[in-house]
């Protein structure tokens, strides 16, 4: 039961990673391959992380993975407004 | 599938390493050229735990991807623009004159040799029965190391020499930094969305710091690990303008930059006095001294990757002051650049 | 079990490439610091599949690593720095 529903989750996860690196790849500019990544990606990784978690052998591992996905939810929306806002920067010439 | 998927993922993650090192260095722009070392630094750290090597690999990631990733970022912003397209950087021009020519070929030639015995000493090692001698001598003697990780009994504890003098050769790396002269300028203040992730990545990677010291005992970790971390904590401040980035100043400072060297020295001559060898920990105190002794190294490293990223002496607190109450009287007067967010 | 991790590690490795397209595609710099983000975030993805794979706990240390580290580098890339006379 448990393998089953952690290889969905795992599976959805992968998923969703090859969708937003495919947009990373076609979408035309800077600004929607930003949208892209960050909304797909995060997806993708909390999904693999609840997938793993459910493997895990104990509570400490379980707080590391929490940990990990909410370092990643929020290192990546920062840092997708931090390019953007430097790649507009350039743009505008300073 | 099994049998194929593996190899597959090897192969993928091979060509990923040798395109990307290939692309950093082939590449003329040097801000890509940075970022592409910052990407190949990460995927070498996936490698490295494929490897089943974590404590490589948390060093890796650490030292390979982030740190040196805002060394490098930071050198070359700091780089003049060139006025016009013409007049490129010089490493160009030089490579088209004879004597350029023949330098890369001479230092070509070099690499191919250096890697041709590197390839030959690894199969010679593969091939010789048996291999696997320093394994065993390591597990055979760990119990009696102190700790229960072979990595930080091997570096603390059967080569704690290298380790010390590895310790010696960073201390005398900063005492370069140091020569060069002050530190660069800084940078400016941060944005409110910036501002936001330094409130929390700072502490987070404070305690993964810590952490990674206390677990270096029993499970991959140890003072380089926990060294670089913090010091990517303090990397982080400066890089929000923040003056005050966990560096003491003045003489505590030079107290930490000696630190690591001077603690090792200390308990090897103690043990010396004591009629032990130098370094020769007795086993029951064995694990309490080489926390001891990681301690004061990791904050020997952070100290020495913070001034390296500052690139120069830390101005001193009353400079600091007095450059504060220029800028807020310079800013009133309309001269301010940054931008909202 | 051990065959959907090794898949799902190819999958994200195949991510990770894609990104690596990117990186060396990409007409500006921010399309590629994005792509080492995407870099990062497939990283930490295989560590984590491979922690289980390996059964070695201490690659959900690296995966943290590297999650954080890539903040790092993305904070490194857009502090703006000050000039001589700041």
């Amino acid at each position: 039961m448990i393998n089953i529903l952690s290889s969905i989750l795992i599976l959805s996860g992968v998923f969703f990673y090859l969708a937003g690196s495919i947009g990373l790849l076609r979408l035309p500019d800077l600004y929607s391959r930003l949208h892209a990544l960050t909304k797909a990606d995060n997806l993708g990784l909390g999904l693999l992380i609840a997938g793993v978690a459910l493997h895990s052998q104990d509570l400490l591992m379980m707080l590391k993975l929490l940990l990990i996905w909410l370092a990643v939810l929020a290192a990546s929306a920062t840092s997708a407004h931090l390019i953007a806002r430097q790649a507009r920067r350039q743009e505008t010439g300073s | 599938m099994s049998p194929v998927s593996l190899p597959l993922f090897d192969a993928l993650l091979l060509f990923s390493i040798v395109g990307l090192a290939w692309a950093s260095l082939a590449t003329t722009d040097e801000r890509r050229s940075v970022i592409l070392f910052i990407a190949f630094g990460l995927v070498l750290a996936v490698a490295w735990g494929r490897l089943l090597a974590p404590d490589v690999a948390l060093a890796e990631a650490a030292i390979g991807a982030g740190l040196s990733g805002a060394l490098l970022l930071g050198a070359v912003h700091r780089q003049p623009r060139p006025l016009s397209p013409g007049s490129t950087n010089d490493s160009r021009n030089q490579g088209a004159t004879g004597m350029g020519v023949v330098l890369r070929w001479v230092v070509t030639l070099l690499c191919t040799a250096l890697a041709g015995t590197l390839a030959w000493a690894l199969l010679h090692a593969f091939s010789s029965v048996p291999h696997d001698m320093l394994p065993r001598a390591i597990s055979g003697n760990l119990a009696a190391s102190g700790v229960s990780n072979p990595v930080t009994a091997v570096l603390l504890n059967f080569r704690a020499y290298d380790t010390l003098l590895e310790l010696a050769v960073l201390l005398t790396a900063v005492l370069g930094i140091f020569a060069l002269g002050q530190a660069n300028p800084g940078y400016q203040p941060a944005g409110p969305v910036f501002d936001s992730l330094v409130r929390w990545l700072v502490p987070v990677l404070i305690l993964t710091s810590g952490y990674l010291l206390w677990v270096g005992a029993h499970a991959p970790g140890g003072a380089f690990q926990a060294g670089a971390i913090l010091a990517a904590a303090g990397v982080v401040l400066r890089l929000a303008g923040r003056t005050r980035i966990g560096l003491p100043e003045g003489f505590m400072l030079r107290i930490v930059m000696a630190a690591g060297v001077g603690l090792f020295l200390l308990v090897g001559l103690t043990l010396l006095l004591l009629g032990r060898p130098f370094l020769g920990y007795p086993p029951a105190w064995a694990g309490s001294l080489i926390l001891l002794i990681e301690t004061a190294a990791m904050l020997s490293i952070a100290a020495t990757l913070l001034l390296a990223f500052l690139g120069g002496r830390p101005e001193s607190p009353a400079h600091a002051a007095r450059t504060e109450s220029a800028n807020t009287t310079a800013s009133n007067s309309g001269n301010e650049e940054q931008t909202p967010c | 079990m051990t065959e959907l991790f090794l898949l799902s590690a190819l999958g994200l490795m195949l991510s990770l490439f894609l990104g690596l397209l990117r990186v060396l595609l990409g007409p500006g710099i921010g399309d590629r610091m994005l792509a080492t983000q995407l870099i990062g975030t497939a990283g930490v993805g295989i560590l984590l599949l491979l922690s289980v794979l390996l059964d070695q706990s201490a690659l959900i240390d690296v995966a943290l690593l590297l999650a954080l580290l890539a903040a790092v580098a993305a904070a490194a890339f857009t502090g703006q720095q000050k000039t001589q006379h700041d």
